[in-house]
């Protein structure tokens, strides 16, 4: 119980006053209120000074006190305020958030009222819980206190009217805070629930900051005073630990999310980008952003779980053969051209899968890395599988639902195309012009709808330009298998006769494709010519297309790889048990002794398979750090050089280069992220094999970011046509998505078919790389668990578990082309009505003519009154505006000439309205705008009906 | 953080977080900008929140307003007296709305007010008219604009009115793909 209530009551001179002026009835309340309405009803000035605060008074009636507050200036409109809120009160004696209002209210007025507090109580017993008996308490009251001096009496009747609640629980809390009945506590404790949703959802909702401030301030010390109030007796206790636990996961939870956003890097720099090249290429940066969070993580998983156990707890380097660098590579292992080839020391590093030792447990903590390796290497997967599906979810509903997308253009245009982020002159006039050209493509779209001169031509250009394009996907394609094969020749002739060129061959004809191929594309995509956004549509999925098709194609001259190797690597198996066999008998024949010492070789000098799985690791390696020289150099040639030399050249030129023909470049974005998105494809497939690439990605996306801000800003122009982005977020996220999936596909080949390497990884000497889960699982986990798990995995049980998804995929399907049917009767309705509204109003005018002419016709004019029988009726209707229960747009639609009035009247006085939000759910405006709508619709159509009953009436 | 000076009690700050999308250390550079664009009519003390107010010329003038075409309507509309004059409460408001975290309806609601120029709580064919010319720098001819004004009127104006209520409004620009993206101010 708060005891200090007493303290904090504020005596308000205003209020005393305000009550007097009221005070002059005399009779019973609801003569009184009668007279404030009329008082109300008639024109005056201060009352159209706030016509919207009113409206929000009957929107939101949580915030009464702050309002009251700031009302207290003007004394004179409080009396009809004063009476509203009596009204409303009346009408809702239930409702939970009035009678907070009422009750906090009414503590602080609880010193002037307790010497009344008796009488009160009194009264109270009758009052409890229903609303309609105040009247007749009030009655009550007066007869009691009148001989008491007036402005207590004053103050006694309005607390008592008003916060009769309230005293309930005031003196409930003074005395005997057990007296407090079951039903209050309900009340009190939903009450503070409601405050406390309040302080949560505050910041969403359209007040001014002044008055938020105000009512978090208020909902809070609400809460606060009551909060312990809630609970009883031994509960009381535990009650307020778990309010305070509460309090402080708030608090926690604050911090965490300052210390979350604090983390979050590079929004200034991209900011910088954003205002000055607009949102569209900022997305880039901040796709950039997002996908180094998550190699971040994918990082330290590998780092983590893999990398650094092998290092701190397995054997160290040149213990074992697989872990060493062979004799005949060992002058050469440490030259920095072999390391940058990723030879020598490199190959026989951490950074690959031969490294890794096959040992089931390493270490003191019996870690086991090679479960470990498999399952962080699909783990990768997954993770990534479940953070791309969940930002594409959050983005989907963020989009909208954006299926119509012809029905608003104009609007659209008019309201979204400006980019608030712009902050560079440039880029601004850019955007002026770039709006101004899409408006005016729009207006010829709409006069002319499509202008078809030669279509013939037009289609016979376009099978043109994909044939072209198709042939250029072809041999870029076939030029890869053809590099990979022979570098595969290659391989096989001795290393020290090749060029540098023909030793990286594969990597430089790959980089050089994606360099050549996507302008080439372009050029030939002016032969279609297409709406630029249909063509970047096109010219993306060709850049896909050609993307995917170089990394199949070489991935599939690789397999051809590995399978030979996996041939050879048998023959040296079978020869190093051959060799071993010798050995053996040798031994035992030489020394005629069945106790063979075991073979004593340097781990350098053993025998040693191809081990394939680095060689696939070395070429995914090679393969991103050369797509990062030429990303690198792309940007450093093609845009930082071009800007020198046109920047200086043009000093001493015969045209303007500048403005002419090499210019500034773009950025391009579409190109960058399908960039980016191919580099993390390879990635994820190549992680598996080289653990190492993560960490190598993850620097790369660092500098990346730096690098590329730099260039942006220091050597691009904005673009003259600035397109869309953020519908594109959701297509890049499904591309990259695709991308996850198709490189799941030949890692998850490798896992389940082919045998691993003998003599190097993991997973030597198993015959499939999956079975190290079915050795723990035999091995390391309680027998029932293996049990469980062969059932699981019997065909019996996951045909029908198959079986099973495919159903459930069946019928979420059909429920969601139900809801899309649904939707789009809904859609259809809505037409519909609008439709015939829109036909409604016009014809109204007509009809309306014609009933005129037809009154003019009508011989005795005169006796008709007008058909005012057939208005909503007025007074009522008045009212009902003015009670708080009614939404803005329902008072609109009862009585639409007052509303009409009232807008009037803001838009000469703007301060009155500015201060207003608009109310969050107005409804409809019904007929604002015709000069007497409501009537006249009535008119119109049941107009004879009335006339006759004004003509009875008339009689 | 508040090593140096405080500028706002722990109280506010906490109020602050509260009622906008901000963190402290936002808040807090929020008021240095603040403080930026009139060194010596800001206090750095902001614990007796002082009663302070810069003129629409000053704030209008930030970088990240000044290349907009509705800057003066955004500082307008958010100023409580509708003038432009904004408090830091109002400031703070304005940034918080405009802020990447706000929802689609809060925004929905002052990007309303924003556009409604002549603040009759409508978007009638005027206020359409000058958000074009604003937007397109008067390029367009006088029949385009009134082609564009009607065409737009025409779709999203669901009771037939003539012009836009809120409802009207909220219903467009809640399906409009670009609206978030755009309509959001990086502080």
């Amino acid at each position: 119980m708060p005891p200090k209530r007493k303290k904090d009551v504020v005596i308000r001179s205003e209020d005393v006053g305000i009550e007097i002026d009221a005070q002059e009835d005399s009779g019973s309340e609801e003569e009184a209120r009668r007279r404030a309405r009329n008082r109300r009803a008639k024109p005056s000035p201060r009352r159209a000074k706030r016509p919207v605060s009113d409206d929000e008074d009957e929107e939101e009636e949580e915030e009464e006190p702050p309002r009251r507050k700031g009302r207290r200036g003007k004394a004179k409109v409080q009396d009809s305020d004063e009476e509203e809120e009596e009204e409303e009160k009346k009408g809702r004696k239930k409702k939970p958030v009035k009678a907070s209002n009422r009750k906090k209210k009414a503590v602080k007025e609880e010193s002037e009222e307790e010497e009344e507090e008796s009488a009160e109580e009194r009264g109270k017993n009758k009052k409890r819980g229903k609303a309609p008996s105040k009247k007749e308490k009030e009655e009550q009251n007066k007869v009691k206190k009148s001989g008491k001096d007036k402005g207590s009496e004053k103050n006694k009747r309005k607390n008592s009217g008003k916060f009769s609640r309230c005293s309930i629980l005031s003196s409930g809390s003074g005395s005997d805070s057990d007296s407090l009945s079951e039903g209050e506590m309900e009340l009190l404790k939903e009450e503070v629930e409601e405050k406390k949703k309040l302080i949560t959802t505050l910041r969403n909702k359209p007040w001014r900051m002044k008055r938020r401030l105000q009512q978090l301030k208020e909902a809070q010390a609400f809460v606060e005073k009551f909060e312990g109030a809630l609970g009883k007796g031994k509960g009381r206790k535990l009650y307020a630990y778990k309010v305070m636990m509460a309090k402080k996961l708030i608090k926690f939870k604050r911090d965490f999310e300052n210390f979350k956003t604090a983390c979050i890097p590079w929004e200034r720099k991209i900011k910088e980008v954003e205002s000055h090249f607009g949102s569209s290429v900022a997305s880039y940066f901040i796709f950039l952003r997002w996908m180094y969070g998550l190699n971040l993580v994918l990082f330290g998983f590998m780092f983590g779980l893999v990398v650094m156990p092998e290092v701190l707890m397995g054997l160290p380097y040149g213990s074992i053969p697989r872990k060493t660098v062979p004799r005949p590579l060992q002058e050469t292992a440490m030259d920095l051209s072999v390391l940058l080839d990723f030879g020598g020391f490199m190959k026989y590093s951490v950074l690959f899968y031969g490294y890794y030792n096959d040992e089931r447990t390493i270490g003191v903590l019996q870690f086991r890395l090679p479960l470990s390796y498999l399952l962080v290497g699909v783990g990768i997967f997954g993770y990534s599988l479940m953070v791309v599906i969940r930002t594409m979810a959050r983005n989907a509903n963020e989009g909208g639902d954006g299926t119509d997308e012809g029905d608003f253009n104009f609007s659209w245009k008019m309201f979204t195309s400006w980019d608030y982020l712009i902050g560079n002159p440039e880029t601004a006039d850019n955007k002026f012009a770039s709006i101004t050209t899409s408006f005016k493509e729009s207006i010829v779209d709409e006069q002319e709808n499509q202008k078809d001169e030669n279509i013939h031509l037009r289609r016979f250009l376009r099978v043109l330009a994909n044939f072209f394009i198709l042939c250029t996907l072809g041999g870029s394609g076939y030029l890869i298998y053809f590099v990979v094969k022979r570098s595969q020749e290659f391989a096989e002739i001795d290393q020290d006769n090749l060029s540098w060129f023909e030793k990286n061959e594969v990597e430089f004809v790959m980089s050089l494709l994606g360099l050549v191929c996507p302008p080439l594309f372009e050029t030939i995509a002016e032969l279609e010519e297409y709406h630029p956004r249909i063509a970047l549509k096109w010219q993306l999925g060709r850049i896909f297309a050609l993307f995917l098709g170089n990394l199949y194609t070489f991935l599939f001259a690789l397999f051809d790889e590995v399978n030979a190797k996996l041939e050879n690597e048998k023959s040296i198996k079978n020869a190093t048990i051959t060799a071993y066999n010798e050995y053996y008998s040798n031994y035992s024949s030489f020394y005629n002794t069945t106790d063979v010492p075991p073979l004593d070789i340097q781990p350098a000098d053993a025998i040693r398979g191809p081990c394939w799985e680095t060689a696939v690791g070395i070429e995914f390696v090679k393969l991103t750090v050369s797509d990062i020289q030429v990303t690198y150099l792309t940007i450093l040639i093609g845009d930082f050089l071009r800007a020198v030399l046109v920047r200086f050249l043009n000093y001493c030129w015969c045209w303007d280069l500048e403005a002419g023909f090499p210019s500034y470049g773009e950025f391009d974005i579409s190109g960058n992220v399908l960039g980016l998105i191919f580099n993390q494809g390879m990635i994820w497939m190549g992680a598996f094999y080289a653990p190492g690439l993560v960490g190598l990605n993850v620097l790369r996306l660092l500098s990346s970011m730096y690098y590329q801000c730099w260039a942006v800003m220091s050597c691009n122009v904005p673009h003259e046509r600035v397109f869309k982005a953020s519908r594109s977020n959701n297509f890049y996220m499904a591309l990259l998505l695709l991308v996850l999936f198709l490189s799941l596909l030949p890692v998850v080949y490798t896992i389940m078919t082919l045998s691993p390497s003998f003599d190097c990884g993991p997973f030597s000497g198993r015959e499939k790389m999956y079975e190290i889960v079915m050795e723990t699982i035999e091995k390391d986990l309680p027998a029932f668990i293996g049990n469980i798990f062969t059932y699981a995995t019997n065909p019996g049980l996951i045909l029908p578990a198959v079986l099973l998804m495919v159903l459930a995929l069946y019928y979420l399907n059909a429920l969601s082309k139900g809801y899309q049917q649904a939707n789009l009767d809904l859609k259809k309705k809505m037409q519909m009505t609008r439709d015939e509204e829109k036909n409604r109003r016009n014809n109204k005018d007509s009809t309306n003519q014609v009933m005129k002419d037809l009154d003019d016709l009508l011989p005795n004019r005169s006796l008709i009154p007008p058909p005012e029988e057939e208005e909503p009726p007025p007074p009522v209707a008045q009212k009902g505006s003015k009670s708080p229960k009614l939404k803005p747009g329902s008072a609109a639609n009862g009585k639409g000439v007052n509303l009409q009035k009232e807008v009037s009247l803001a838009a000469t006085n703007p301060r009155g309205v500015v201060n207003r939000p608009p109310g969050p759910r107005g409804g409809p405006p019904g007929n604002i705008r015709g000069p007497q709508p409501g009537p006249g619709r009535g008119r119109g159509r049941g107009g004879p009906s009335s006339k006759a009953i004004g003509f009875i009436r008339g009689c | 953080m508040g090593n140096k000076q405080t500028i706002f009690t722990d109280e506010q700050l906490d109020a602050y977080q509260d009622c906008t999308f901000f963190t402290r250390k936002e808040i807090l550079r929020l008021h240095g900008r603040y403080h930026e664009l009139a060194p010596h009519l800001v206090p750095m003390d902001y614990t007796k929140e002082p009663d302070c107010k810069l003129p629409l010329a000053l704030i209008v003038a930030m970088p990240e307003l000044n290349e907009n075409p509705f800057r003066n309507r955004i500082v307008e509309s958010f100023s409580e007296d509708g003038l432009g004059n904004q408090s830091f409460n109002d400031f703070v408001d304005m940034f918080s709305v405009l802020s990447e975290m706000a929802p689609r309806e809060l925004k929905a609601i002052f990007a309303f007010k924003i556009y409604d120029f002549n603040v009759d709580n409508f978007l009638c064919k005027e206020d359409l008219e000058q958000t074009l010319n604003r937007l397109t720098k008067e390029e367009l001819t006088e029949e385009e604009v009134q082609l564009v004004c009607e065409k737009a009127i025409e779709e999203a104006d669901l009771d037939g009115d003539h012009k836009l209520s809120f409802a009207d409004f909220e219903n467009m620009i809640t399906r409009a793909p670009d609206f978030l993206s755009t309509f959001h101010i990086r502080i």
